[in-house]
């Protein structure tokens, strides 16, 4: 079984990498582009650590081969800060909010919330947790979660309505 | 011991709203988990399981795996049970041999008989399909309670028996109290098998220096005496190991301990010559992980008067911990500490029984027993109550420890530091608008569902006294729990402390730094904490029994104390006076009286650091303390009457969830949670809130969700997360949270732990409540988890 | 958990993927489309295929089409893209139903309905309501292209009549042109979002004076495959909305459930009966407005 070589577009960046067919976008993310952030969880695509962005959707790394990305867009939790190193309005909430213990779930976390506030930038409480849904954490109990997202989606109206 | 302030101070950063230090690197993407750990070189690991519940190894054929590209090495249980020593058990068990890898014999479903060592774990896998072992397929031991009677298949031979305890204890004058009771109630309650399960599995990666003869161990790891059990299996000097504890672990909540996987990886480094790493995948992890939870049944009879207060209880709690006990049987004895919950019973009969069987091995979960213990003990408060015809309440304030009672001594010898019970659980009935949730309860029952309101209060046992670990062992004689932190000033200001032990979610960094700034009033986020790898820490114990807060709060107290107390001698020495002559206030040491003769905080360090002729004769050079804390409270052996103080400090909490109940599915909707805890000083209150609500959660999983469920042949029918099901933000509801605040006499800021008791009352709580749904049907349920089939089915049978 | 070794190739046309299909030969080559089936099974090594062809970049396998009697569904079609069409919502409410309660957001921004139907998992809500409305499916091998009535798809558990060479390329899925349609849709999971426990479906059409003039239901977990529940469909006819529950015992003729480490045979039977019933409550309550 041959390898493939594939160009992969990461958080905006372009790389060419020789693989096996077989290497998962989660896999290669984290051992040839070393983007750490992006967790392993399951491997069977439950507990959505592997949460990236593909063309601005979330999906599940761990359930998707890496050569299948060739072509698009790919933005992982390191993609999500800003240009300058700072964290992003929702990374900060995330962090004001104390929406972590172990921090393992929180990059998943962050890829649902952020895919969430993007169509939807006046989410209920309920419209919150489905988007989090498909992602589980273990220590939070997904309140605080739930506080950072409305925080954030508070913060973003009032800073359209200043303009 | 160090005092705990007479009266609550303002505090400046301690129970103040502040950001954490560690969420930063975790919401941009940089912790430091096991498996981003990268040692140039590493190989990677692959297990293969055995398929069988209990099976002789006949022949194991690696060669197929051997000759594919990219394989190093497949060891099996032949050689690693040689070149090793077995693995730890709590008790004196010498013909229970444990080994990483199956020697002879495999005795559970997903035990480990071979590990492949290769290029990468894509090949890993490859290899270890091709590796052919005859097996000849054994009846299994499953039935936890037969494992009593003699007839059981043995799953270890030369142990004789699959009971590996067994004992009672009375502690005070039970049949007295029994014979002068008017009434009892005996039940039966069952806890299922479920466990942390944490998003992160368990890995461990090692790297032996044959030049500086140095076992390097970074692990998702927390767990005591990890680097004492690695130096004993390989057979090297401890200081030969060094454990890193600043990789960031990904939850653990008891169960990441790892040994197996550790003695494997760091046997294989040494032989092989190069790094070696292991990572758990999901299917490794939940049948061969071992780290399950309690399996348990208990059977309870209490001795109560006509007003419902009881007198006193019979416990026998059964535990089936699988086929390799390690510390697991001694989870039968931790609840000691807290056997009567928060209520005033007068005397206990416990006989904790530990069974083995063809299971997956089990493991230490958050509160070490006491969860499946306080479902227990609250099943028998509901049926007191319902026994008298007694509100659920009002059975409880009879039966709870009062508020002028502390210190109160319970049957078992530990001692309750404080509390206002009656005060948390009445603030909850207010906070949650009980009656109010009663109406609400009924207005659904009303529309044909069925609903129902739970109550549980229950008790947070902090601090880490393991001594009951003695009797159950009594090789066991073990009286320190300490832990410990170093820190120092540098030259220019800057504050280091370093803590001895890894962190898995419960921000030490945050509870070190926020206790330092509190005391030297320094602003916390200038103070660096570091993770001290094993031979460079102090002694520890790790971060177990919801004690961080209080051992290591309280040695953090005492070594920021140190440090100020350092600096406040040698400004007395350069002002030219009295050492009680000086104040000490927000970074300046002041005469006082004489405002314009001071010293500030950069001044006393330099002068620490580099200016020997100013400093005190015999003083100190540099500017550090450290401290080694010892659990307060603790040190001596049980008495004769097997009486001893175990746990210092108590949390305490109130729980009161609304659930409804769709009748025709069975489905439980859990929609309001309220929880009045106190843990004394919050020394963060996000951190501590957090904890709350994900106790809860963990809880409602455990009470509603998840089993590691067996069939009769003893293959896991639950061992992916199709089937064991954790929680998601839809199965939580939102909990409200009410805080009191008793300090704890005990610690340096009257803290007490606060990472247990969302979980430790929880199942008891959702019980109740699905109880009293059930309750207009005549139905009770006790045993967990709950599911949607067992209210349906119960339902069926109530109404056909 | 790692995927044994495969070779992948890239289809950028049906054609091509049917030829690849009908080179096989010894090998077995797996259509991956938006793998949420396919990848686990692949990491557990429960399917080993020798080649995996992507058909998520083939076009003319996507789009959702009105053809006023019908909808047409390319085979490729995201779950999600389904979850936010108009022409679904407008003309097919119940598979609006259906596809919301499948998985969480990360599993429709890939999966497809074409995926989702293949596999035939017993309790997949998409499948339960194309075998409702009684789908016409669409396959294509270089030998021609084939319609196949959805009613005869399911064979058993994750097994479905389909052959190693053909491709699903369209799923078409008719539209009832009755003046009062309404619809239900109702399953029961341990956790929201998981494969349903047990679920029914159920689109009815009602007369002027309230009563069934036409009736599809399929239940989903409550057999090896989805099941369309002919006899209860035909008893309904003539029914109103207080007059069917005598009927719904009709339900255990046609279903064979199972008992798993999810829930007991008994218990799948009995909720069965209970969905279906609120299923049909639903719809003709809604084709009562």
């Amino acid at each position: 079984m041959k390898q493939v070589e594939v160009t992969l577009n990461v958080n905006g960046k372009d790389t060419t990498l020789t693989i096996p067919p077989r290497m998962t976008l989660v896999d290669c993310l984290r051992d040839e582009l070393r983007l750490t952030g992006t967790h392993v969880g399951c491997e069977h695509g439950i507990c959505g650590a592997c949460s990236v962005f593909l063309d601005d959707e979330p999906i599940r790394s761990c359930l998707m081969f890496a050569v299948q990305a060739a072509g698009h867009r790919i933005t992982t939790v390191e993609g999500l800060l800003n240009e300058d190193g700072s964290l992003s309005d929702l990374q900060d909430s995330f962090w004001e909010c104390h929406a972590m213990q172990c921090g393992y779930c929180t990059p998943g976390m962050l890829v649902a919330s952020e895919s969430l506030l993007a169509e939807n930038p006046d989410p209920s409480e309920d419209d919150i947790r489905e988007a989090i849904s498909g992602n589980l954490c273990r220590c939070t109990g997904y309140q605080q979660i739930v506080e950072a997202v409305q925080m954030t989606a508070k913060r973003r109206r009032e800073g359209a309505a200043n303009g | 011991m160090v005092d705990a302030p007479a009266n609550l101070p303002n505090y400046r950063y301690v129970s103040r709203k502040r950001r954490t230090k560690e969420d930063r690197r975790f919401v941009s993407g940089r912790g430091k988990f096991v498996a981003d750990v990268e040692v140039p070189g590493m190989k990677h690991v692959a297990i293969l399981p055995s398929p069988h519940a209990r099976a002789n190894i006949i022949s194991i054929d690696t060669s197929a795996a051997l000759a594919l590209p990219g394989v190093h090495y497949v060891l099996t249980g032949d050689e690693l049970g040689e070149a090793t020593n077995s693995l730890f058990h709590g008790l004196d068990l010498p013909n229970v041999i444990w080994h990483p890898l199956a020697v002879g014999m495999t005795r559970y479903a997903g035990e480990w008989v071979a590990a492949v060592v290769a290029d990468s774990r894509y090949i890993a896998e490859d290899a270890a399909e091709l590796i052919e072992v005859e097996y000849e397929s054994l009846p299994a031991a499953v039935d936890s309670e037969k494992m009593i009677d003699e007839d059981q298949p043995l799953v270890h031979p030369a142990h004789g028996t699959n009971v590996l305890f067994r004992k009672t204890w009375e502690w005070g004058p039970v049949a007295d109290d029994f014979a002068s009771m008017p009434n009892t109630v005996s039940y039966r309650a069952r806890w299922g098998r479920s466990s942390t399960v944490p998003i992160e599995t368990f890995g461990v990666v090692a790297k032996w220096d044959d030049v500086n003869e140095i076992m390097d161990v970074w692990a998702s790891i927390q767990m005591p005496q990890y680097q004492d059990q690695i130096a004993a299996a390989l057979r090297i000097p401890m200081n030969q190991v060094r454990v890193h504890n600043d990789v960031d672990v990904g939850g653990s909540y008891g169960v990441k301990r790892g040994i197996k996987h550790t003695v494997l990886v760091t046997y294989l480094t040494k032989k092989l010559g190069f790094p070696v790493r292991f990572i758990e995948d999901r299917l490794d992890n939940m049948s061969g992980g071992d780290a399950h939870g309690p399996d348990r049944i208990f059977d309870i009879t209490m001795a109560f008067d006509d007003e419902g207060v009881i007198k006193s209880m019979k416990i026998r709690a059964l535990d089936d911990v699988g086929a390799y006990p390690g510390r697991a049987p001694l989870q039968l004895g931790k609840p000691m500490t807290a056997l009567c919950g928060p209520y005033r019973i007068n005397s206990i009969e416990y006989e904790a029984i530990s069974v083995t069987s063809n299971k997956t091995g089990q493991v230490p979960v958050r509160g070490f027993g006491q969860s499946p213990t306080n479902f227990a003990i609250e099943t028998g408060l509901e049926r007191v109550a319902k026994h008298l015809g007694l509100d659920r309440i009002e059975v409880r304030a009879r039966n709870l420890v009062r508020k002028d009672e502390f210190p109160w001594k319970i049957p078992p010898g530990s001692i309750y530091d404080s509390g206002d019970f009656h005060a948390v659980l009445d603030g909850i009935i207010k906070t949650s608008n009980w009656d109010d949730l009663v109406a609400r309860r009924d207005a659904l029952r009303a529309k044909g569902r069925l609903a129902g309101v739970g109550i549980a209060t229950c008790l947070e046992p902090g601090g880490g006294n393991n001594i009951f670990e003695f009797l159950f062992n009594p090789k066991l004689e073990i009286t320190t729990f300490v832990e410990s932190v170093l820190m120092k000033v540098e030259p220019t200001g800057a504050i280091t402390a370093v803590m001895c032990t890894t962190t898995s979610g419960q921000g030490h960094e945050t509870l070190v730094s926020t206790i330092a700034g509190e005391e030297l009033e320094r602003d916390p986020d200038t103070i660096r904490v570091l993770h001290g790898d094993s031979l460079e820490a102090l002694p520890t114990r790790s971060p177990v029994a919801s004690r961080m807060a209080i051992v290591l709060g309280t040695a953090t107290s005492k070594a920021a104390r140190d440090i100020k107390s350092k600096m406040i001698t040698i400004a007395a020495h350069d002002l030219g006076v009295e050492k009680d002559q000086i104040e000490y206030a927000d970074g300046e040491f002041t005469v006082r009286g004489n405002p314009a003769s001071k010293l500030t905080w950069a001044e006393i360090c330099h002068i620490a650091h580099k200016q020997f002729h100013r400093m005190p004769p015999g003083h100190e050079l540099g500017l550090q303390a450290y401290a080694v804390q010892q659990v307060p409270g603790a040190g001596g052996l049980p008495d004769e009457n097997n009486e001893v103080p175990l746990y210092p400090c108590f949390s305490f909490q109130a729980h009161v969830p609304l659930v409804e109940i769709d009748p025709d599915t069975g489905k439980v909707k859990v929609h309001d949670y309220f929880i009045g805890h106190d843990c004394g000083t919050a020394i963060n209150p996000d951190i501590v809130r957090g904890m709350i609500i994900g106790g809860v959660a963990h809880g409602i999983g455990a009470a509603l969700y998840e089993k590691f469920e067996y069939d009769a042949d003893g293959q896991l029918l639950a061992g992916t997360f199709v089937d064991y099901l954790l929680p998601s933000a839809h199965e939580i509801p939102p909990v409200v949270d009410s805080e009191h605040c008793t300090p704890s006499p005990l610690t340096s800021l009257g803290q007490k732990g606060s990472g247990e008791g969302g979980y430790l009352g929880a199942p008891a709580a959702i019980a109740s409540a699905v109880n009293d749904a059930l309750a207009p049907f005549d139905i009770e349920i006790n045993e967990l988890p709950i599911r949607a089939r067992d209210i349906e089915a119960a339902l069926y049978e109530k109404t056909r | 958990m790692k995927a044994a070794a495969f070779d992948y190739v890239r289809a950028s046309s049906v054609d091509e993927i049917c030829r690849l299909l009908a080179d096989a030969g010894d090998e077995e080559r797996k259509i991956i489309a938006g793998g949420q089936t396919l990848v686990p099974l692949m990491a557990m090594r429960m399917a080993r295929p020798d080649m995996l062809i992507d058909i998520n970049e083939v076009a003319e396998l996507a789009g959702i089409n009105d053809h006023g009697d019908h909808v047409s569904f390319g085979a490729g079609t995201r779950q999600r893209a389904i979850e936010r069409s108009d022409i679904v919502s407008d003309r097919l409410p119940l598979v609006a139903k259906a596809v919301r309660n499948v998985g969480h957001q990360q599993t429709r921004n890939r999966g497809t309905i074409g995926g989702s139907i293949v596999h035939g998992d017993p309790s997949a809500e998409l499948p339960m309501a194309a075998l409702a409305l009684e789908a016409t499916m669409i396959l294509r091998a270089v030998s021609g292209e084939t319609e196949m009535p959805i009613d005869g798809f399911f064979e058993a558990a994750m097994v479905t009549n389909i052959e190693p060479e053909q491709l699903l390329t369209e799923i078409r899925i008719p539209v009832w042109q009755d003046a009062r349609i309404g619809t239900g849709f109702h399953e029961t999971s341990s956790r929201q979002g998981d494969f349903a426990i047990v679920a029914a479906a159920a689109q009815v059409a009602l007369a002027e004076d309230g009563k069934v003039t036409r009736a599809a239901i399929s239940v989903g977990g409550a057999a090896p495959s989805p099941v369309k529940l002919h006899g209860l469909e035909a008893a309904l006819i003539g029914k109103s909305a207080d007059g069917f529950q005598d009927i719904i015992a009709l339900v255990d003729e046609e279903i064979d459930a199972e008992t798993d480490v999810h829930a007991t045979a008994e218990y799948r039977r009995r909720v069965t009966r209970k969905l279906v019933s609120r299923a049909i409550d639903d719809a003709i309550a809604e084709a009562g407005k």
